[in-house]
């Protein structure tokens, strides 16, 4: 092991965490205010990288100004599954229901992604995809770096939204007490598609990121669910922060164990700080334990 | 089931055990086993999770760590291709059960919402192990011995050992909806900390749950191994098994005894006919996106509640008298 | 008479707030004692402390003699402790005496609970017998989920009493029901106590609590401030002050602390 490429694994896991953050974010807000729990997460990703590459390879849209559109049609696109699938789900069983109808959406968009851009891998492309610059002795694409601040002033404005605004407000009254919201006479069905709505849309900026820092297809969707499930549970479910702090220290110590172990192994990482964390705090790192009689 | 009941599930087992001396066309023999493990794999899914409230996304653990035992154990112990090989389902079975513990033991701590995430998360570390690690022969998979059986009758002791695995996948399920464990089990699913409250000791009868229904489910891949002779990790430890397997019991009926037989037989069958007559393979996502999609949204509780529930009403409008007694059976199956 | 159930110097915060603060209390063997004190004094805190729900961060559980501090809700139930809950709580998709059969084991073990029926014959006598007495038998094979209101709270009380625990703690028996309803449970309450069965009642109807109950316990501010016979504790000036005084909501408290 020699300790530039620590420096490297570093770096490439604080720039890299903090767009799983993002997306991760956009999922806990969902169960959260709902929940329900949104297995296409991961495939609205991978949808939001297609998006951007047709943007790019057809029109010519640099891939930042492409979230101009992007981030509108997917926010329009979690809207319309919460009307259409989500928001019909009632009953004891609602969560166990959500899951199974996300992961329905999903195979519906992974087919039709299938169809339309074929199942071989592609990348996005952009000068700063190609083009490296120095940080603490290393080489890294300038994408991680846009990337991450493009993924941290996502996530100051969603800060600034739930934490300044009156619509925040009522998000977090959702978040903390779905009923309790209802009674003082906030339209919580609203939020909740609103919610919906936001927590998808960030989807396109992650996907964008990850679509310019891998190669992808529509299977791709299938790692990318498991680990912002994994940084969810971890960070505890419904939690922000946890979700923000979950999601840079994965990435960020899968990147440490390729470097000082095998890469083979890294991507397990996740999921065996997982078990091991759960083992000691089953509600995650930054998760309340709900009274028994609650 | 009831004794009542018992003539209809004798007929069904009758005409399930004629079957392929009435039909033998391989293509027919096929979708036929297929359907075989996963009605056993959606039944055995549902004595867990459907009774218990804990939706497990999990069960491809148990499926594939089956279909290893089998390939392994064959090569290991040079067991020629042929029906020595089926000594080794039930100890499959074993071996996915007790696998189960630990994974139960872990995922069991947290409730319903968060257990879901974390059975896909154990997932996701079984099949990437199975892909990485040496003794699984990595991603190129393993292939077990050839099995000289020829013509329409290579399906055959194949079906046969589906169908004992079907069997007994009921009469477990029937037996534990019976029993006390069963209705503590239903308890949890209503509400947990009021049983813990009762007495119920929740934490072993969770865990007892899940782990027995680790064992068909485990038995089910090592009759898949043998069976396709040639095992991948990305087809054994497979995430659309997972929430097929829960489909068919939320397609069925959740928690009924009948429903995720229902809900595997239409479901697999169409399944494998619409691939091997249409081999595109993301069409056929579309279409069981859509049906999926379809099944939870206007039918959640599932074909048989609502096959009762149109009865009760049917039976309501004939003689009006009858209110209680059909809605209080449209809860026992 | 013998002291049977006892909580000594039972503290407890959530977050930063004190609910249960030193509290003690005890219940007599074969007594009526009713538990009463303004919203937010700590009453189903200490309940949930006494019957395994939450642990203490101080003080001791006694059950017969025997210490109980921190065992689990499981262990409590099994020892002979039954208890309601505030807000109702039944199974709703397994029927009525479904409902009945969770509670008839006291202390199985789970391997037990395997290899046997839902129920024996003497069991599935004792439930029919118990939704008897408080007249549900004739709903037996509903799914409970379509009882009423008041028809809940009574099939709480049978299978808590299927059980057959020694002392039984009641969260608001009466809150939410009808006037005839209140005067039927207060009536079973006697009957099963003229049978030897201990209560602990937690109430805000006054009335109830002062015709039933032999003793009185009045909480404040997490502990305890008052014991004695009903007309004693009605007459204390500092009850007065209690009540006037107000207090923190304790559901609240436990629900801000909780998420």
């Amino acid at each position: 092991m020699n300790s530039s490429a620590l420096i490297h694994a570093v770096v490439d896991g604080v720039l890299t965490g903090s767009v799983y953050a993002l997306m991760a974010t956009g999922l806990t807000l969902i169960f959260g205010v709902m929940d329900i729990i949104n297995l296409a997460q991961g495939i609205l990703v991978i949808l939001g990288a297609y998006l951007s590459y047709t943007l790019s390879v057809h029109f010519g849209v640099d891939l930042f100004v492409g979230l101009v559109f992007t981030i509108p049609i997917l926010f329009v696109v979690g809207i319309v599954i919460e009307r259409l699938f989500v928001a019909r789900l009632k009953g004891p069983e609602r969560t166990a229901m959500s899951i199974l109808v996300t992961y329905a959406v999903s195979l519906v968009i992974e087919g039709i992604l299938n169809e339309v851009y074929s199942v071989n891998q592609v990348q996005l492309q952009a000068w700063y995809v190609d083009r490296s610059f120095p940080i603490f002795g290393v080489y890294l694409p300038y994408i991680y770096l846009l990337g991450f601040i493009l993924a941290a002033s996502m996530l100051g404005a969603l800060y600034f939204m739930l934490y300044r605004t009156r619509f925040g407000a009522s998000i977090r009254a959702s978040l903390s007490d779905q009923t309790s919201a209802a009674l003082v006479g906030i339209d919580t069905k609203r939020v909740a598609t609103i919610c919906f709505g936001i927590g998808v849309a960030v989807t396109a900026a992650g996907g964008m990121i990850y679509g310019a820092t891998n190669a992808f297809n529509a299977s791709s969707s299938y790692d990318l669910i498991s680990r912002l499930l994994t940084i969810i549970v971890l960070g505890g479910m419904g939690s922000l922060g946890g979700a923000l702090v979950a999601g840079i220290m994965m990435v960020l110590l899968q990147d440490i164990v390729a470097v000082v172990w095998s890469p083979v192994w890294s991507s397990m990482t996740f999921f065996v700080v997982l078990v091991i964390v759960l083992s000691l705090r089953p509600q995650g790192l930054f998760g309340k334990l709900s009274a028994r009689v609650a | 089931m009831n004794v009542k009941q018992l003539p209809w599930w004798a007929t069904a087992l009758v005409v399930f055990a004629a079957f392929p001396l009435v039909v033998t066309n391989p293509f027919w023999t096929t979708i036929a086993i297929f359907a075989l493990i996963y009605m056993s794999c959606a039944t055995s899914w549902n004595m867990f999770s459907g009774y218990s409230g804990y939706v497990s996304l999990g069960s491809a653990i148990f499926y594939g760590c089956g279909a290893y035992t089998m390939a392994l154990g064959s090569i290991h112990w040079h067991i020629p291709g042929g029906a020595e090989q089926f000594w080794l389902v039930p100890l499959s079975g074993l071996v996915a059960m007790v696998i189960a513990v630990p994974l139960g033991a872990v995922a069991l701590r947290v409730r319903r919402h968060t257990f879901v995430v974390i059975t896909i998360a154990f997932f996701f570390v079984f099949q990437l192990a199975a892909i990485n690690a040496n003794f699984t022969g990595g991603p190129a998979g393993l292939s077990l011995a050839l099995i000289p059986w020829q013509g329409n009758s290579f399906n055959t002791p194949f079906y046969y050992v589906g169908l004992a695995i079907l069997v007994f996948a009921v009469i477990l399920s029937a037996l534990v909806r019976r029993s006390r464990f069963g209705l503590q089990l239903l308890a949890i699913r209503d509400d947990e900390d009021r049983a813990l409250g009762l007495g119920v000791k929740v934490k072993a009868v969770k865990l007892t749950g899940y782990t027995l229904s680790a064992f068909t489910v485990g038995m089910c891949g090592a009759l898949y191994a043998m069976f396709i002779g040639q095992i991948y990790p990305q087809f054994v430890f497979d995430p659309v098994f997972d929430v097929t397997v829960a489909l068919m019991a939320f397609l069925g009926g959740f928690g009924t005894l009948l429903g995720p037989l229902l809900g595997g037989l239409i479901l697999e069958s169409s399944q494998q006919y619409l691939t091997v007559t249409y081999s595109n393979g993301s069409l056929y996502l579309i279409l069981f996106g859509a049906l999926f999609l379809v099944v939870v949204l206007f039918m959640p509780q599932g074909i048989v509640v609502k096959v009762k529930e149109m009865w009760a009403k049917h039976q309501l409008n004939k003689t009006p008298q009858l209110e209680g007694s059909t809605l209080a059976g449209s809860q026992k199956v | 008479m013998t002291t049977l159930l006892e909580a000594k110097g039972i503290s407890r915060a959530f977050g930063g707030l004190q609910a249960l603060n030193s509290c003690s209390l005890s219940v007599e063997r074969g007594s009526i004692t009713g538990l009463i004190g303004p919203n937010g004094s700590g009453k189903t805190t200490l309940f949930n402390v006494m019957t395994g729900y939450i642990k203490p961060d101080a003080g001791r559980v006694e059950f017969d003699g025997k210490d109980i501090t921190g065992a689990r809700p499981n262990t409590v139930f099994a020892l002979g402790v039954g208890r309601t809950f505030q807000m109702t709580r039944i199974f709703s998709r397994i029927s009525v005496v479904e409902n009945m059969l969770v509670a008839t084991q006291r202390d199985e073990s789970w391997l037990r609970g395997l290899t046997r029926s839902k129920s024996s014959k003497g069991e599935l006598a004792a439930a029919m017998e118990w939704l008897d007495f408080v007249g549900l038998s004739r709903l037996a094979d509903l799914p409970a989920g379509s009882l009423s209101y008041g028809q809940r709270k009574l099939l709480e009380l049978a299978y808590v009493l299927v059980a057959d625990p020694d002392v039984i703690l009641l969260d608001e028996p009466a809150g939410g029901v009808n006037l005839t309803l209140i005067n039927e449970i207060s009536d079973k309450i006697r009957t099963l106590n003229q049978a030897g069965k201990t209560f602990l009642i937690v109430e805000h109807n006054m009335e109830f609590v002062m015709n039933l109950c032999g003793s009185v316990t009045v909480m404040h501010q997490g502990g305890n401030l008052v014991s004695g016979n009903p007309e004693d504790v009605r007459s204390n000036p500092l009850v007065l002050d209690a009540y006037l005084g107000g207090g923190d909501d304790e559901e609240e408290l436990e629900e801000m602390s909780n998420g």
